[in-house]
């Protein structure tokens, strides 16, 4: 094949209309699993957190856990849905081995919150409405390990590990209704909308939010129509995208590879596709060309959720400020003009930087080292900022040192380079690395009668009144000491010395 | 036979607890009778000799110590159908595809059953997968009925309505999708019971049919089956469907029922449920057993329930719907057998060739129909309008309970068949569950007790007795006064008249 397999992105906005539908998995934090009462704790050893129910053995039942019904109506709620009345559970039949009982138990046409909205900021400031279709409630699969085999996919195995710790472990699924008409931004628009489902569900504190642990997990639905067409084309969905920025260049990527597919009169098949972070492209997956068909049909082990009016409101009294209503507080809180209050919100810094307030530091001090040092640290590093390894504590610890006297601003990012490399708390790399300012005076007179020693020259014209001239010696004095007095003091001391 | 198989449950409690006799003792007359006679009848699939046996002593100690008893029938022995789990006892649901697998919990029926010091014998044999009315769908060969070995002893629950009429236990549980309780207890002069859906916990159970399935006790007597049912009804937080509230009376009502006053009761016939396709000693024994109850004082009535007329093929699309899911766990990834596991087969491969050698052709046939029905362009036509049709059988009872009491009827409309007579038919199988499907459909309980023997062919006759949801009492208090009478009027209990199985 000769022809290009992406398109020009300019090209591709301006023969073709973008939509995408954005499914959002959030594993809720709940101490116990959906239907059973294992723990839900990340990370344990394989199927130590199993018992028959997740385990689907034979005589098994489910019972539903009421926290996680909790969450989702708070969930729905938060989406400004319509929470249903009545609602079921269903099962969604298919045979793959990290599925214990070879059926999910989910939600189908019976969600238990449906038709509601989110408005999502732009990078520029502009508002967009995401119509939310749906949330549902469903259970987590286990996870397969394919040992062998070059992609670690089941594909060329040798043999499969199965971890049954995540099965039954309450996942939250929210769909968006197609989002249309968003041009060239469509891809900075998936990332917004996650990026702010996210921190509505960390404001809402029903989960990790961790994309990194899968505790959020993306699925982009993304399909183009010619300019001027009436009817969707065909959709693929890429799923598992596990970071923000994947989000938006998995979205990008789509759209240019699917243009190019189009302008060459071919079709796009309908399949789910997966991201290769490293070359930030997708590739095919399972071929959706024969629809499976689930066989839902309601779940005859459990019985209907009808939450009376009464719980529902209860539950809405339980809505914690929204963070868009949130970030209007911040910015007359801290004074902040509307390109600093957006420069926060996109360094994904807001919590940060209110947590490390909280923790004792100036906004502006706290500001500074979340949006300006750390993320660049964090972007060097292709983390999300909240994934670097420092919390905020940290951070207005170093904050306090600096506000004492006992770190300079240079010392203190040697401490926080310390910190984030695993060195300890920062009083632990102040000691290890000696970076403490050299507060004895008696150390900094020596140096100072040493440099004025060496440069005699300066040293008269200082005497003789031209204070300027102490420049040089502080210079000297600071050298001496590796940077680690505090310059203010050096000159203060060498005026008194020459007078 | 040592004469302690021959006692009730009640009776036998109450030996016990008189020190009349050891609960070692009768447990130990039960597994000489089961090696005496099984080797015929098939009923168990696996005797456990030692539990049973430590069961009975913990009995025999607290008897000892003056304790209180845990229940009534402490000390009794029972036959535990095989598809309910026990810890660390083999449970097969009668099929290939479970060989070897041992369950690392107990059923909230086998709990209960141990709590109650009740000294389980072992495990029946059954319908795979409850799948049948014959037991000849188990992996294991067919359980004979003891009252003519070359005949069925219903299904799918016939190894536990064996061993009841072989002496080999004087209680049983059986699991009743269809009818599996209450078929098997006509067609060997056992009583079975059917108790309102959700009213004994269905953890543990090995899932047919979900909506459908329900456990009940069964026994020789209507005594025996009510303390059994208050022993293992309940409500159970492990199952979400199971009924919040306590168990209905129904000790009480089979003793007020034995008095023989039915004054002031209205019984309606199932208009549906006779007349061409009933085996003429059936109907005959069934309106023997109407001049019975009129005697006793009970109005009895016709009442018409228009849609048990479709309760057959309704459930022949809910069940194997439901059962095509339920028993796709079945895929040799867990536990059970694995067949083709050589490195050269997918995960996907092996689990096919697991389930083409480990089920049979029943588990395969509804699997199929069931995975059919709920395809997507076809779930409306069958699976919805099946549902559809379970709601109007609902309303039928509603209806009839407006003005009736219980309904009656025949509990299936012949006598035991022989063994492989409709082994190759399986619609002349599935009509052996006519008239018990209604009530699996729509929640309600429904019990057999014995009527009588047919004419033609001396084998027993099942009356069906149905009441509304949880008023299990008034089946009782019917089906307790019926057995009275008539074994009064035929000098005995029914069940005597077992001719003697060759040791």
């Amino acid at each position: 094949m000769t022809a290009a397999t992406v398109l020009d992105y300019d090209e591709v906005i301006e023969r073709f209309d973008p939509v995408l539908g954005l499914e959002v998995h959030v594993e809720l934090n709940t101490h116990t699993k959906m239907f059973c009462g294992c723990p839900t704790t990340f990370g344990a050893e394989p199927n130590t957190q199993v018992c028959p129910t997740c385990l689907g053995l034979p005589g098994s039942l489910p019972v539903v856990n009421r926290v996680a019904v909790e969450s989702a109506m708070r969930i729905g709620l938060a989406l400004n849905c319509e929470i249903a009345p009545w609602c079921r559970f269903a099962r969604k039949n298919y045979f793959y081995p990290d599925m214990p009982k070879n059926f999910q138990t989910s939600q189908y046409d019976e969600p238990i919150a449906f038709n509601g909205s989110l408005d999502v900021t732009l990078e520029d400031g502009t508002v967009v409405t995401v119509a939310i279709e749906r949330a549902h409630m469903e259970e987590d699969t286990g996870k397969s390990l394919h040992v062998g085999g070059a992609t670690g996919r089941i594909h060329g195995a040798d043999h499969s590990l199965l971890d049954y710790n995540r099965a039954g472990v309450p996942l939250i699924e929210i769909v968006t209704k197609p989002i249309e008409g968003m041009g060239e931004r469509a891809p900075e628009v998936a990332r917004a909308y996650v990026s702010t489902l996210r921190d509505l569900l960390r404001a809402l504190d029903v989960s990790d939010v961790r994309m990194d642990q899968g505790s959020l997990r993306c699925d982009a639905n993304v399909s183009l129509m010619s300019k001027g067409a009436t009817e969707f084309g065909t959709r693929t969905e890429t799923k598992n995208v596990n970071s923000l920025r994947s989000v938006e260049r998995a979205v990008r990527y789509e759209m240019t590879r699917q243009a190019a597919i189009l302008v060459e009169g071919g079709s796009i098949l309908q399949e789910t596709r997966h991201f290769q972070e490293a070359t930030g492209t997708t590739s095919a997956g399972r071929r959706k060309e024969t629809s499976e068909d689930y066989r839902y049909f309601p779940e005859p082990d459990l019985v209907p959720i009808a939450p009376p009016a009464e719980w529902v409101e209860q539950l809405r009294a339980t809505l914690p400020e929204m963070p868009s209503e949130r970030r209007k507080r911040i910015q007359a809180d801290w004074q902040l003009t509307d390109l600093e209050l957006r420069d926060l919100v996109n360094a994904g810094a807001v919590d940060l930087v209110a947590a490390t307030v909280d923790a004792g530091a100036s906004p502006a001090e706290a500001r500074a080292w979340w949006v300006s040092y750390l993320s660049q640290e964090a972007n060097s590093r292709g983390l999300e900022l909240a994934a670097l390894p420092i919390t905020p504590p940290q951070v207005a610890r170093v904050s306090a040192l600096v506000a004492e006297g006992k770190l300079t601003n240079k010392l203190a990012r040697e401490v926080i380079d310390g910190v984030l490399a695993g060195e300890g708390e920062p009083d632990e790399v102040v000691e290890k690395r000696g970076l403490a300012v050299v507060s004895d005076d008696s150390a900094l007179y020596a140096a100072i009668d040493e440099a004025l020693a060496a440069q005699p020259d300066v040293a008269d014209k200082i005497r003789g009144g031209k204070v300027a001239a102490a420049g040089a010696i502080v210079g000297a004095v600071m050298k001496t000491t590796k940077g680690q007095a505090d310059a203010k003091r050096v000159r203060e001391l060498i005026l008194e010395r020459c007078t | 036979m040592s004469d302690l198989t021959r006692l009730t449950a009640a009776e036998l409690a109450d030996k016990i607890q008189k020190k009349d006799v050891s609960a070692v003792e009768v447990a130990q007359a039960h597994l000489d009778r089961i090696a005496a006679v099984d080797k015929t009848v098939n009923a168990f699939l696996y005797v456990d000799t030692e539990r049973a046996l430590s069961a009975a002593r913990a009995v025999d100690e607290d008897v000892a110590a003056g304790r209180e008893p845990a229940s009534p029938l402490a000390g009794v022995p029972l036959a535990l159908k095989d598809v309910f789990v026990m810890e660390g006892a083999p449970t097969t649901c009668g099929s290939k595809i479970l060989e070897g697998w041992s369950p690392p919990y107990d059923a909230t029926v086998t709990r209960k059953l141990l709590e109650a010091g009740v000294v389980i014998l072992g495990k029946t044999n059954m319908d795979e997968f409850a799948m049948g009315s014959s037991t000849e769908n188990s992996a294991f060969g067919p359980s004979r009925n003891p009252w003519d070995l070359d005949r069925i002893p219903g299904g799918s629950g016939g190894g536990s309505s064996a061993s009841l009429a072989a002496f080999e236990a004087p209680l049983a549980i059986g699991t009743d999708t269809g009818g599996s309780i209450r078929q098997p207890g006509s067609v060997t002069g056992t009583v079975g019971v059917k108790p309102t859906y959700g009213g004994v916990s269905r953890y543990g159970l090995v899932a047919f049919s979900s909506s459908l399935d329900q456990g009940g006790p069964c026994a020789r007597t209507v005594l025996d089956a009510a303390l059994l049912h208050e022993v293992i009804g309940g409500h159970d937080p492990l199952d979400s469907t199971s009924i919040d509230a306590p168990v209905p009376p129904v000790v009480a009502a089979a003793r007020d029922g034995a008095r023989g006053d039915l004054s002031g009761m209205r019984i309606g016939i199932v208009t549906e449920f006779q007349g061409d396709g009933y085996q003429a000693g059936v109907t005959a024994a069934f309106v023997q057993a109407v001049e019975t109850l009129k005697g006793l004082g009970a109005e009895v009535v016709e009442v018409s329930c228009p849609h048990f007329d479709y309760a057959l093929p309704a459930y022949y699309l809910i069940a194997p719907s439901e059962a095509s899911s339920n028993l796709a766990r079945f895929d040799a990834m867990r536990y059970g057998l694995r067949t083709g596991d050589d490195s050269a087969n997918s995960a996907e491969q092996v689990m096919a060739l697991t389930r083409e050698a480990g089920f049979g052709a029943e588990v395969k046939r509804r699997i199929m129909i069931g995975t059919y029905a709920l395809s997507s362009g076809y779930y409306d036509a069958y699976y919805g309008q099946a549902q559809k049709v379970r709601t109007l059988i609902t309303q039928d009872f509603e209806k009839a309970f407006e003005s009736v009491d219980v309904l009656i009827s025949p509990t299936t409309p012949t006598t035991a068949f022989r063994i492989g007579e409709r082994a190759d038919d399986p619609m002349a199988m599935y009509l052996a569950d006519l008239c018990t499907i209604p009530a699996n459909l729509a929640g309600t309980p429904a019990m057999s007790v014995p009527a009588g023997l047919s004419d033609e062919d001396g084998l027993p006759v099942g009356l069906q007795v149905m009441a509304p949801a949880l008023a299990e009492p008034r089946m009782y208090k019917v089906a307790a006064a019926f057995e009275a009478a008539r074994d009064a009027a035929s000098g005995g209990a029914l069940i005597h008249r077992v001719p003697e199985l060759e040791a």
